[in-house]
C-alpha cells in the first residue's frame, strides 16, 4: 500500500496527502496493512483511507522516539535550538496556510474562513510561544546550607510522550500538544483522531522540512481502542497526554496505572455555565454566549452549554439569544472544486459524524421529554443532505436533574434557566462533576470579583467567552481534567524536577 | 553633507557593497543634526590609522527630538499599546535580518573596530542575533504575581515598562552591546534613545536599516551618535529620560550615576570595568588552563571588561605554566582583521594604544618582569604584542588598574585561602575564572569570590540565557537572561478591595 494519496481539496486542487505512519521522519504503511477511512462530514463521503497503526507500529515508533531522545534531542541539543526549530515549523505553517486551512476545513467541516482566521493563526501562535519559552524554564538554587552542600534543581524533559488528540480542533490540538513537548525536550508518539487525521499527517511533512531530527516526532494514526490503548499501556512511554471525553480519559488513566504508572495529563469534557446578572449588558452577553455555544457548532470542551439568567431579564435574554441562533451562518464549507463557488461565509458547519449527530438529537429529545421548552432549533438542518448538521438549539426552563443539564452534549445545544440570588446562581453553576470553564456577565465590579473567585472552573471569563491565548494556562477542575496546558504552566507537564545535592563538606561516620 | 556611506568589501569572507545610513536615526528617518554648527566625527580604521568616513555629530538638540519621538511612540504605538507577542515578533524579525546580513554586519564591525572578521561573524554578530531572538521569546511572558487572595482583597503586581530609556554603549563590542541594550528594553515595552560609541558607530547605523525593514514603529528605537560630554550627558541629565543604562568605564559610570541622581533620580544600571582574577590550581587540566588563560586576556585584544587580567597560578605548576603560556602568547596570531587566521587585531584608537603602552612602561619601571611582548606590533595601526608580566606585587599599577589591553599580570600562590583573598583584593568584581578538577573546591571557591560571574574550567563564555554583571565597582544590575528584564520594568502593586469597610473612626 502506498503512503500517500491524491485528494481534491476545494480552493486548492489536487494534493498528495500522506496517509501512512510517520516514524523516524519517513512515511510507511502500517505493518498490518489495515486502514481507517476518514469521512467528509459535509456529505458523508469517504475522503481517504489512512493507515491503522498496529501494536508493532507503535512499538517501532516508541523505539525511534527513545533513540532520538537519547541521541538527538532532550539534553543532547540546546534549548535555544529546539526553540529555533519550533519557530521554523511555525514559519512553514504560515507558508502553507492556504493548503492547511482548506484541508482542515474539508476533513472537519469547519468553515474555511474560520480555519484561516482562527484555528491556523492560533496554532502558529502556540508554536511561537513555546519556541520562545524553550530556553527559559529554570530550576532553582537553594542556597540555605552554608558551606556544607550546594543544592539546586534541574528541570529535565520527561522523555518519550504519547499524545492522543481529538477531532474538534485537529490542528490547534496538534499545536497545543507538540509545542510544549518539543520545547521541553521530549520526543513524541502521537495518535491524531481517526475522524480528522489529515492536517496532522500534513504537518509531519513540515516537521521533517523544518529540520527536526528523525525520531523526535512520530505519528501513528489509528483507533482509540487499538492504537490509543497501545500508547496508554506502553511500558516505554514515560508520559501520556490526552484530550477527549471523560470516558476515554478514565480508560487511559487506568491503562497508565496498570502498565508503568506513566504520568498522565488529561483535558476532558465540560458543561460550562455562564451566569448573566441583572447589571449585564444583555446584547453583549447574548453575543458572547452565542460564541460560547455555537462556535465550532458546539463541539468544544469549553462550550458554554448552560446559561443561568437572573429572573428579571430571563425572557429578554432568551429573546436576544434566539436572534443570535437565527443569525448563525450555517453552511457547507464547500462542495465545489472551483474556488469561485466556495463558500467563504460559513461559520457553522456540520457535526463531525453521523454518530455524534444522532447523539445530539437524542439529547434534544430527552430535554423536550423531560418538560423543557424548545425555543430555537431542535432538529437536523433542512439542507443537510448527507451531511451531519444540527440547527443551533436553545432549550429553556430546564431543571438541574435533567440529562441535558447534567451531561455533556457536544453539540450546538444550550440549556437555560433562571435564578434569583447570586448564591443560588453559584450553586447551580457549581453543581456539576465538570469544572473546565465558566463565565459571569455583570457590570458590578465587586460581584465580578466575588463570583469569578467562587466558580469551580479552570478558566473563568468575565464579560466574555471562549477567548484563549497561548500564554494563559488552561485546564479543568474536578472531572474536567488533570494538569494545565498553555502558558509557562504548560511546560510542567513535560518536565520532571531533579534535585541535585553536591556535598562540599559534610562528613558522616558510619554507624550513626 | 551626505547621510550615507558606501563601502566596497573584498576579502575572503565577503565581497560586495554595503551602504550605511549615517544620519541621526529619529522617528524612523535619517536626518542631519538640528544645529547649524554641528561638526563631523571622523571614524578611523584602527588596523591602519586611516580615515574610514566622517559622519554628522549629534548634539543635545537632537537628543530632544529623539526624546520627542520616543515618548510619542511609548504613548501611542509601543509600551502598553502593543501586545507582548507583537513586540516579540518584531524582535524575532530583527534577529532574522541580522542573520540574513551576517557577512555585511561582520565586515562592518571588523572594519570599524579592528576585530578579526571570523570572530565578528561567528562571535559578535551571531551573538547579537541570538540576543534579539531570546528576548523576542520573553516579550509575551513578562508575568507579575498574584499575591494574596482573601475574602477582602485581591492583590497582584503588574510589571510595567519604565518608559523612555537612554542607553550609552561602548566601542569594544559595538553590535553585541547594541543588542544587549535594545532587545530587553523593547521586550518589556520601553522605547529607546541609544548613543553608540563615537569610535564605532557603523554597525549600529547599519542596524537602523534593519529596524526599519523589520517594521518597528517609528520612534521605538532612536540612534544618536555623538560624544559623551554632549549626547551622553544630555541623556543622563534630561528629566524626560526615565532610565539610563550604561556600559563603559567605572569613571564615566560614576559620573552618570551622579548626573542621574541630580536630575530626576532616573534609575541607573551600569556595566563597568574589571580586573578579573583567573585562578589555576595545580590539579587543573594543564593544557586547557593554559589556553584558557591566554583566551581570558587576549580575546578581543584585551578590550574586554571581564578579561582575566590577573592570573594566579598555584606554585607547584607555576614555572611550567609561565613557560607554556609564554609559548602560547607568542603563537597568538596578531594582524589584519580580514586575514582568516588572525586572532588578535589592533587596539581601538591612538588614545587607547598610548594608555596601554604607558601601563606597560609603568610595569617595567616598577620592576615587573616581561615574560613576553611589551612592545608595539608592526608599524601601522594600533597593534600591541600579547604581553605577560611576572614577578608583580599587588601594589603595582599594572595589578590594580584596568589596562584594557592584551596585558596580563601573573603571580603564584600556595593555598586556597591566600588566593581567594588576593583575588578579592580589588575594588572591581566583574568576573573570575577557577581551574581545578576538584568539584568541591570549584563550588567552594565560586561561593567565595566576589564577582558577578565565576567561570569554572572555562573563560569568556557568554550565553544569552545566563546573567552577567558586576559586584562592587564593576556595576549595578545584570544584563542577559531573565534578569535583564528587571532593568526595564517597574513593579506596580494593585490592591482591590472586595468588601472591607474603611477603618476611619467616624460614623456616617
Amino acid at each position: 500500500m502506498s503512503t500517500h494519496a491524491a485528494l481534491t481539496v476545494p480552493t486548492i486542487g489536487e494534493l498528495s496527502i500522506p496517509t501512512g505512519l510517520f516514524i523516524n521522519n519517513e512515511f510507511r504503511a502500517s505493518s498490518s496493512g489495515q486502514t481507517v477511512p476518514t469521512i467528509n462530514p459535509a456529505n458523508g463521503e469517504t475522503l481517504l483511507e489512512v493507515s491503522h497503526a498496529s501494536q508493532e507500529d507503535v512499538d517501532e515508533a516508541v523505539r525511534a522516539a527513545r533513540k532520538a531522545f537519547e541521541t538527538a534531542w532532550g539534553n543532547n541539543v540546546q534549548a535555544s535550538e529546539r526553540g529555533a526549530l519550533l519557530n521554523k515549523l511555525a514559519d512553514l505553517m504560515e507558508r502553507d496556510a492556504e493548503k492547511l486551512a482548506a484541508l482542515e476545513s474539508l476533513d472537519s467541516g469547519k468553515g474555511i474562513r474560520i480555519v484561516r482566521e482562527i484555528d491556523l493563526p492560533d496554532s502558529v501562535a502556540c508554536l511561537r510561544y513555546y519556541a520562545g519559552l524553550a530556553d527559559k524554564f529554570f530550576g532553582q538554587t537553594i542556597p540555605h546550607f552554608g558551606k556544607d552542600k550546594f543544592v539546586y534543581t534541574i528541570h529535565q524533559p520527561i522523555g518519550v510522550c504519547g499524545q492522543i488528540i481529538p477531532w474538534n480542533y485537529p490542528l490547534l490540538m496538534w499545536a497545543w500538544k507538540v509545542a510544549p513537548a518539543l520545547a521541553a525536550g521530549c520526543c513524541i508518539v502521537m495518535k491524531p483522531s481517526e475522524l480528522t487525521p489529515l492536517s496532522a499527517l500534513y504537518m509531519c511533512q513540515l516537521v521533517k522540512e523544518a529540520g527536526i531530527p528523525a525520531g523526535v516526532f512520530n505519528t501513528v494514526p489509528g483507533l482509540g481502542a487499538t492504537t490509543g490503548d497501545a500508547i496508554s499501556r506502553h511500558m516505554d512511554i514515560d508520559k501520556v497526554a490526552f484530550t477527549g471525553s471523560v470516558m476515554t480519559g478514565r480508560r487511559i488513566s487506568i491503562a497508565a496505572a496498570e502498565s508503568n504508572l506513566k504520568k498522565v495529563t488529561l483535558e476532558l469534557g465540560g458543561k460550562s455555565p455562564s451566569l448573566i446578572f441583572e447589571s449585564a449588558n444583555i446584547e453583549e452577553a447574548a453575543d458572547w454566549s452565542a460564541l460560547g455555544i455555537w462556535f465550532n457548532s458546539g463541539q468544544d470542551c469549553t462550550a458554554g452549554s448552560r446559561i443561568y439568567v437572573h429572573e428579571s431579564i430571563y425572557e429578554t435574554f432568551i429573546a436576544a439569544l434566539k436572534k443570535k441562533a437565527e443569525a448563525c451562518a450555517i453552511g457547507q464549507a464547500g462542495l465545489f472544486v472551483c474556488s469561485s463557488d466556495y463558500d467563504e461565509t460559513t461559520s457553522f458547519g456540520p457535526l463531525i459524524s453521523e454518530a455524534q449527530r444522532d447523539k445530539v438529537l437524542g439529547y434534544i429529545s430527552s430535554g423536550v421529554d423531560e418538560g423543557a421548552r424548545l425555543v430555537a432549533g431542535g432538529k437536523k438542518w433542512s439542507k443537510s443532505g448527507n451531511g451531519y448538521w444540527v440547527e443551533p438549539t436553545i432549550i429553556a426552563d430546564v431543571k438541574p436533574h435533567f440529562k441535558v443539564v447534567q451531561e455533556e452534549i457536544f453539540g450546538p445545544v444550550v440549556v437555560i434557566s433562571k435564578f434569583s440570588t447570586e448564591s443560588e446562581a453559584l450553586t447551580l453553576a457549581n453543581s456539576s462533576t465538570f469544572g473546565l470553564a465558566a463565565a459571569v456577565h455583570t457590570n458590578d465590579a465587586r460581584q465580578a470579583m466575588r463570583v469569578t473567585a467562587a466558580l469551580d472552573a479552570g478558566t473563568v471569563w468575565c464579560n466574555q467567552y471562549g477567548m484563549l491565548h497561548p500564554g494563559v494556562p488552561f485546564g479543568g477542575f474536578k472531572m474536567s481534567g488533570v494538569g494545565r496546558e498553555l502558558g509557562t504552566y504548560g511546560l510542567e507537564a513535560y518536565t520532571q524536577v531533579k534535585a541535585v545535592h553536591q556535598n562540599l563538606a559534610m562528613d558522616m561516620q558510619w554507624p550513626i | 553633507m551626505s547621510l550615507s556611506f558606501t563601502h566596497e568589501f573584498s576579502h575572503s569572507g565577503f565581497k560586495g557593497k554595503v551602504e550605511i545610513p549615517t544620519g541621526l536615526f529619529i522617528n524612523n528617518e535619517w536626518a542631519s543634526p538640528k544645529s547649524d554648527g554641528a561638526r563631523t566625527i571622523d571614524i578611523v580604521n584602527p588596523a591602519t590609522g586611516q580615515l574610514i568616513t566622517s559622519i554628522p555629530e549629534g548634539l543635545p538638540a537632537d537628543v530632544e527630538l529623539a526624546l520627542d519621538a520616543a515618548h510619542n511612540a511609548f504613548n501611542n504605538t509601543w509600551g502598553p499599546n502593543c501586545s507582548g507577542s507583537e513586540r516579540g515578533k518584531y524582535l524575532i524579525k530583527i534577529a532574522e535580518l541580522i542573520e540574513r546580513d551576517i557577512d555585511k554586519l561582520a565586515s562592518i564591525e571588523s572594519l570599524d573596530s579592528g576585530k578579526a572578521f571570523m570572530r565578528a561573524k561567528m562571535g559578535d554578530v551571531t551573538t547579537a542575533a541570538s540576543v534579539f531572538r531570546y528576548y523576542g521569546g520573553w516579550a509575551d511572558k513578562i508575568h507579575g504575581k498574584v499575591i494574596e487572595q482573601s475574602i477582602d482583597k485581591l492583590a497582584y503586581t503588574r510589571h510595567e515598562p519604565i518608559g523612555v530609556c537612554g542607553q550609552i554603549i561602548p566601542w569594544n563590542f559595538p553590535l553585541v552591546m547594541f543588542s544587549f541594550k535594545v532587545a530587553p528594553a523593547l521586550a518589556t515595552g520601553c522605547t529607546v534613545v541609544i548613543k553608540p560609541s563615537e569610535l564605532t558607530p557603523l554597525s549600529a547605523m547599519y542596524m537602523t536599516k534593519l529596524l526599519k525593514e523589520a517594521g518597528l514603529p517609528a520612534g521605538v528605537v532612536n540612534v544618536v551618535v555623538g560624544y559623551g560630554p554632549t549626547v551622553g550627558n544630555a541623556l543622563t541629565t534630561n528629566p524626560r529620560v526615565d532610565k539610563v543604562a550604561f556600559t563603559g568605564s567605572t569613571a564615566v559610570g560614576r559620573m552618570i550615576m551622579e548626573a542621574a541622581s541630580k536630575s530626576n533620580l532616573k534609575s541607573v544600571t551600569l556595566e563597568l570595568g574589571g580586573k578579573s582574577a583567573n585562578i589555576v590550581f595545580d590539579d587543573a587540566n594543564f593544557n586547557e588552563a593554559v589556553k584558557y588563560a591566554a583566551h581570558a586576556i587576549f580575546f578581543n585584544h584585551g578590550q574586554n571588561c571581564c578579561a582575566g587580567s590577573r592570573l594566579f597560578v598555584q606554585r607547584g605548576i607555576y614555572d611550567e605554566f609561565a613557560r607554556k603560556l609564554t609559548e602560547v602568547a607568542r603563537r597568538v596570531k596578531v594582524g589584519d582583521p580580514f586575514d582568516p587566521s588572525t586572532y588578535q587585531g589592533p587596539q581601538i584608537s591612538q588614545t587607547q594604544y598610548d594608555r596601554i603602552m604607558n601601563y606597560i612602561e609603568s610595569g617595567k619601571q616598577a620592576g615587573a618582569k616581561v615574560l613576553t611582548g611589551g612592545e608595539r606590533h608592526g608599524k601601522t595601526g594600533y597593534f600591541i604584542e600579547p604581553t605577560i608580566f611576572g614577578d608583580v606585587t599587588s601594589d603595582m599599577k599594572i595589578v590594580r588598574d584596568e589596562i584594557f589591553g592584551p596585558v596580563v599580570v601573573m603571580t603564584s600562590f600556595d593555598t586556597e585561602e591566600e588566593v581567594i583573598a588576593a583575588a578579592n583584593d580589588t575594588k572591581y568584581g566583574l568576573a573570575s575564572g577557577v581551574f581545578t578538577s576538584d568539584l568541591a573546591r570549584a563550588h567552594r571557591v565560586a561561593a567565595r569570590i566576589k564577582a558577578g560571574t565565576v567561570w569554572v574550567n572555562c573563560y569568556n563564555d557568554f550565553h544569552v540565557q545566563i546573567p552577567f554583571g558586576g559586584f562592587k565597582e564593576s556595576g549595578i544590575g545584570r544584563e542577559l537572561g531573565e534578569y535583564a528584564l528587571e532593568n526595564y520594568m517597574q513593579v506596580k502593586a494593585v490592591q482591590i478591595n472586595l468588601g472591607k469597610s474603611c477603618p476611619l473612626p467616624v460614623e456616617l
